[in-house]
């Protein structure tokens, strides 16, 4: 009994030292390394109890082996409630170390944007496409009679003086007019045709609000029983998605040499509304671009029967439609690859 | 094209005000640029009448009582001379705007308010006004250019507002003329539409004069070339006197911008702006011969015109010729030496229509233009040049300035002034607008258009007046009748009756598109940048004198010379564009450009040259690297699912040491490299440069390639690493190749070190690779890698001395 009761109070007196120690623990790691001192089989203070068990007496082993075994599960919920508590504040502590300014700034991944002009084309372009118009782009330079004799208007027309036209030799110039695809189209194809052509124009004329070169889309309809209704109907679609849905269109009449009758096409100014402010100039509609019905002396040109087939044809300066769009005031901004510019545009 | 209302008017009742008039204007197809009030600077002058004027001793002044009426009696003091009691002067109220005048009384230097104000001591409430200080002058006001005060008619009622008296109730309309329509570039042509779109009446012309019985004998016009002038009309005046033309008419020159010279020079002017047709008046005593030849000029033939300038002519410029020499420039300017003097007794009036292209070309060559050559380069019909003689000798007789002979003489090529009948389908004509237009609108359309229509059933019948040449087929009768319906009839429908078409981008458009948003996704700027540039661009680049890119078509007519060249490369413009952006303090950014180049296949151009599409890439600041703009090579190749190769090369505006050709399966496709020291310095740039130029004509061949999708190795490959050493002068891609080429089963070759230094002799290089093998049908066996890199060492070893490195 002797053996048994100096056991057991060795037991409790090791519970007693046990827990003086852990109390002294400060960190996890700590306890983690404590834990195996203590346990270890041969030599940890608790470990090692269970080789008295020589010493007990046989019928108080089972005794003693379940007081040891308490005394381990005591050791070890009390290491893991240890563990938690300082792993909790350890990560507390990590936490905290790790504090940063969120106000301060991004790291961004560099990337850069199409040009507004490329945005706008795009958009339309992806309009368009969606409603069955090819693309086709035509060359830069191109010669007298598809830019003018074709498009009705020959040589004496005083609708040439129009247009400040660059020339390369006397057959050959730069193009004023994405027009001059139509002709080219409508040589290479029957109709049914739906096609749009953006390009690169060039007029002579260089100040505050012209730019020599500037971007183009000619479209063109070409079909059976095609309409002024039609052009209507097609172009209010269209400003709907650039400008926005609640965007009005209005046709004035106009001239030009290739359609009859030709129109002007305002959209109502999708600033204002339509009430008038300084981007309308107060009369509340903007003028976006030149239309018409196909002239007759056109389409014959091309070999398309009048009887036939009669055809709608547009062109829209997307440069103006970027300045309207970003409100970019100076259309020489465009072509200076100013990349302060060009980091602001990104539709 | 400048149209005072009070001038309308007289041929339209005009019942709108002139706002509404301007938006009628609009909605049939004449935009009104400006409308212009004429006294709008002016307000609170009233007439004020002159009760008391006495003389202030010691000064100019005068202290006098002003009577205004309604507005009260003023006490006023005036400096001008001609004030006096009983007079009626515009009187300025306090709070009136005038114009201030400098210290000539002529010239006006901005509007003022008029305030009470105190001269000599005496008080002063308001300002009696001169003509200037109005803002007219003689022509506008008979009068008004008096240096003092303008004194107003005797009936003027005090008090009441000047600006009906004098005129400046007046608006002027600016108004935009489509090309298509010359017959509105005239009072009477814009009084058409204007009586057309009110639906109102619009009265005739006064054509109306009596030819005496006096004739000149001998005289005979010919024409030799009737291309150039179809119709050429002559009438003889006689007994002129020459004098200053009646207020109604200086007036409205006046108000059109038009000077007044004499009445018979002013009524050419008139007819001018009224009819819109030119017309001459010559002093028939310095025609010679008696007669006018209208034919090509001799070369080297002299005329000098009324402005005194002389011109040596060629056979492409048209001249009227009395009997000896030319008399005037057709359809440009008179000559001097028959100009209209104030000695003039006997004038030969011209009316005629010339050909608008010769005219245009001569005066453009010529440098000589005038409101006539202006006016005949858009276009005069025939109509017009008969009605526009009669007017003038009309004008004659109204004012009493001469006597108008039987003397006339009318050459023409027989064309018609008479109207022409046109028939057209109503179906066809709605056809065009898509809607239907009720004929009873059609009818009143072009009833008011003056075009008399008929219609029966579907037939419709009109007769074209002469002056509208730009009628002639069923789409312009149904603009006729739109433009006046109004547009806002058109309903949007969506082709019901098309077929439905396959619209999208094409593949060279969608691989484009792919190339520029791969390249955004790495940090590129897309820029657009002319397709002209300069020849000192050559220079900038150190071309040499045979470089291909010095074959550049050249622009007739450039704006300067600096843009007049078409780009035979993208590159000069990308560095000024870098060069731009590092003045404006960005030192570092990446831009590209996906534009055309223009070969010519022969100079000058007899056929469409090559406009091949080019990509140009420019990275510039210190953390790029010729390795950074490989990258994005790599990555233009990535996107096209090619792989490029690299050797190097030399370009003259380019590093000689950092400087690749690139190819595609053995063709050159660009170029890439730092940019030269001396170009960046001479571009003023802070940050080094580099750039590439990538031929997408001859890339395109690869568009599309297909993708095939290469099963994952079944079995584990084996990486091994090894550091060669060799000569300095083997690059990596020989390496590469050589491992490559040395074993099948080798998937990748990746360089992942250089050494060069101490450790080694002077003239070698360590280089370190990893190299992956990839089994293909079976797994591995234990020492199958290490004979294949057996392989590897022995090849490079026999190939380039390469060994392992200790």
């Amino acid at each position: 009994m002797a053996e048994l009761n100096e056991l057991t109070g060795k037991i409790a007196k090791i519970k007693q030292e046990v827990q003086n120690e852990l109390e002294k623990l400060e960190s996890s790691k700590s306890v983690y390394e404590y834990k195996k001192v203590i346990l270890d089989g041969k030599t940890g203070k608790i470990g090692s109890l269970m080789k008295e068990m020589g010493k007990v007496p046989k019928e108080q082993k089972a005794d003693y082996g379940k007081k040891v075994n308490e005394l381990k599960a005591w050791a070890q919920s009390y290491f893991e409630e240890l563990d938690t508590k300082f792993r909790q504040e350890e990560m507390r502590r990590r936490y905290e170390s790790e504090k940063i300014d969120v106000t301060m700034p991004a790291k961004k991944h560099a990337h850069g944007n199409l040009h507004p002009v490329t945005q706008v084309r795009n958009q339309l372009t992806d309009i368009f496409a969606s409603m069955g118009f090819e693309i086709y782009e035509g060359t830069e330079i191109e010669t007298d009679y598809y830019n003018f004799t074709a498009l009705n208007t020959p040589k004496d027309h005083p609708a040439r003086d129009m247009q400040d036209t660059f020339y390369l030799s006397p057959e050959f110039l730069l193009r004023t007019q994405t027009s001059a695809g139509q002709i080219h189209v409508m040589e290479a194809k029957k109709p049914p045709i739906k096609v749009v052509s953006p390009g690169k124009v060039f007029r002579s004329d260089d100040d505050a609000t012209h730019s020599p070169m500037f971007t183009q889309m000619e479209g063109l309809v070409v079909d059976k029983g095609i309409t002024l209704c039609d052009l209507k109907g097609m172009l209010d679609e269209f400003v709907k998605k650039i400008f926005g849905k609640e965007t009005k269109t209005r046709l004035r009449p106009s001239y030009f040499p290739f359609t009859e009758p030709s129109v002007e096409v305002d959209v109502s100014c999708f600033q204002c509304g339509g009430c008038g402010c300084k981007l309308c100039k107060g009369t509340g509609w903007i003028e976006v671009l030149g239309a018409g019905v196909v002239n007759n002396k056109v389409l014959e040109g091309c070999g398309v029967d009048t009887n036939e087939y009669s055809g709608f044809a547009f062109g829209i300066g997307l440069e103006r439609i970027a300045m309207l769009k970003y409100g970019i005031n100076n259309i020489k901004l465009l072509f200076e690859s100013d990349l302060r510019v060009l980091k602001q545009i990104d539709d | 094209m400048l149209a005072p209302l009070s001038w309308l008017k007289e041929y339209v009742d005009i019942d709108v005000t002139p706002k509404e008039l301007e938006e009628k204007l609009f909605s049939c197809g004449f935009e009104v640029e400006e409308l212009i009030e004429v006294g709008k600077d002016i307000s609170n002058v009233v007439v004020g009448y002159v009760e008391e004027c006495e003389p202030i001793s010691d000064t100019h002044l005068s202290l006098c009582k002003v009577n205004a009426g309604e507005h009260g009696t003023f006490q006023i003091c005036c400096g001008a001379d001609n004030v006096h009691a009983g007079g009626k002067f515009p009187l300025a109220l306090i709070g009136a705007t005038v114009y201030a005048t400098a210290k000539d009384h002529k010239t006006i230097e901005g509007v003022m308010e008029i305030k009470a104000g105190k001269l000599r001591g005496y008080d002063s409430f308001g300002m009696l006004c001169s003509g200037t200080e109005l803002g007219l002058d003689d022509n506008l006001y008979p009068g008004a250019g008096y240096n003092g005060l303008l004194e107003l008619p005797e009936d003027a009622k005090i008090g009441a507002d000047v600006k009906p008296i004098l005129g400046m109730d007046d608006w002027i309309f600016d108004i935009a003329i489509t090309a298509n329509r010359p017959d509105c570039q005239s009072i009477y042509g814009i009084a058409r539409e204007v009586a057309a779109v009110l639906g109102k009446e619009c009265k005739p012309l006064d054509l109306s004069y009596t030819e005496t019985e006096v004739a000149k004998t001998p005289f005979s016009v010919s024409v030799d070339a009737s291309d150039l002038c179809p119709r050429y009309i002559a009438h003889y005046v006689y007994d002129v006197k020459i004098g200053e033309s009646p207020a109604w008419m200086r007036r409205r020159l006046a108000l059109v911008g038009c000077d007044s010279i004499s009445n018979v020079v002013d009524i050419t002017n008139y007819i001018l702006k009224e009819l819109g047709q030119p017309m001459h008046a010559f002093d028939y005593s310095y025609l010679e011969g008696d007669q006018i030849k209208v034919r090509r000029a001799e070369d080297g033939e002299k005329i000098v015109t009324l402005d005194s300038r002389e011109f040596a002519l060629n056979s492409s410029n048209l001249v009227i010729c009395d009997g000896v020499k030319p008399v005037a420039l057709a359809g440009i300017m008179g000559g001097l030496n028959s100009e209209i003097l104030d000695t003039t007794t006997e004038v030969m009036f011209e009316a005629a229509k010339f050909a608008r292209d010769n005219i245009r070309k001569s005066s453009r060559a010529l440098g000589q233009s005038s409101d006539s050559s202006a006016r005949y380069a858009k276009g005069v019909d025939e109509y017009t040049t008969v009605v526009a003689m009669k007017r003038a000798l009309h004008l004659i007789e109204e004012l009493g300035c001469g006597k108008v002979s039987c003397t006339h003489v009318d050459i023409n090529t027989g064309n018609s002034i008479e109207p022409q009948e046109m028939k057209v389908s109503v179906k066809r004509v709605n056809g065009v607008l898509g809607i239907e237009v009720p004929d009873a609108d059609i009818v009143r359309i072009l009833t008011n258009l003056q075009m008399s229509p008929v219609i029966d059933g579907d037939e419709l019948t009109i007769q074209v007046p002469a002056f509208r040449e730009d009628m002639e087929s069923y789409p312009d009768v149904a603009e006729e009748v739109i433009r006046m319906y109004g547009y806002d009839h058109v309903t949007p429908t969506f082709m019901p009756t098309a077929e439905v078409t396959l619209g999208g981008l094409n593949l060279k458009q969608k691989t484009e598109l792919k190339i520029k948003r791969a390249l955004c996704a790495a940090g590129a700027y897309e820029g657009i940048h002319y397709s002209f540039f300069s020849p000192a661009d050559f220079d900038l680049l150190r071309l040499p004198e045979d470089a291909k890119e010095r074959n550049a078509i050249s622009i007739i007519n450039p704006i300067t010379v600096d843009l007049s060249l078409m780009r035979t490369t993208l590159v000069s413009e990308m560095l000024y564009a870098i060069s731009r952006n590092q003045k404006r303090g960005i030192l570092d950014g990446r831009i590209f450009e996906l534009g055309n180049i223009f070969v010519p296949k022969a100079l000058p151009l007899t056929e469409y040259p090559d406009e091949r599409a080019t990509l140009c890439v420019g990275v510039f600041g210190e953390e790029e690297s010729f390795f950074t703009l490989k990258g994005l090579a790599e990555t233009v190749a990535d996107t096209l699912c090619l792989s490029f190769d690299y050797e190097p090369a030399a370009k003259p505006f380019l590093h000689p040491y950092q400087t690749a050709k690139i190819f595609c399966e053995g063709i050159e496709v660009g170029y890439l490299g730092k940019l030269a020291y001396e170009v960046q310095s001479e571009l003023d740039m802070r940050t080094p440069a580099y750039v590439m130029e990538i031929d997408l004509a001859v890339l395109s061949q690869w568009y599309g390639k297909y993708v095939t999708f290469r099963p994952l190795p079944k079995y584990p490959e084996e990486k091994r690493d090894f550091a060669f050493v060799m000569d300095k002068a083997v690059t990596c891609a020989q390496v590469e190749q050589a491992i490559m080429k040395s074993c099948d089963f080798v998937t990748s070759v990746s360089l992942f070190d250089v050494y060069e230094g101490i450790q080694l002799p002077a003239n070698k290089k360590s280089m370190a690779f990893s190299v992956v093998f990839t089994p293909r049908e079976e797994e591995f066996k234990k020492d199958t890698v290490d004979g294949y890199v057996a392989d590897i060492l022995k090849n490079l070893n026999a190939k380039y001395d390469i060994s392992l490195r200790a």
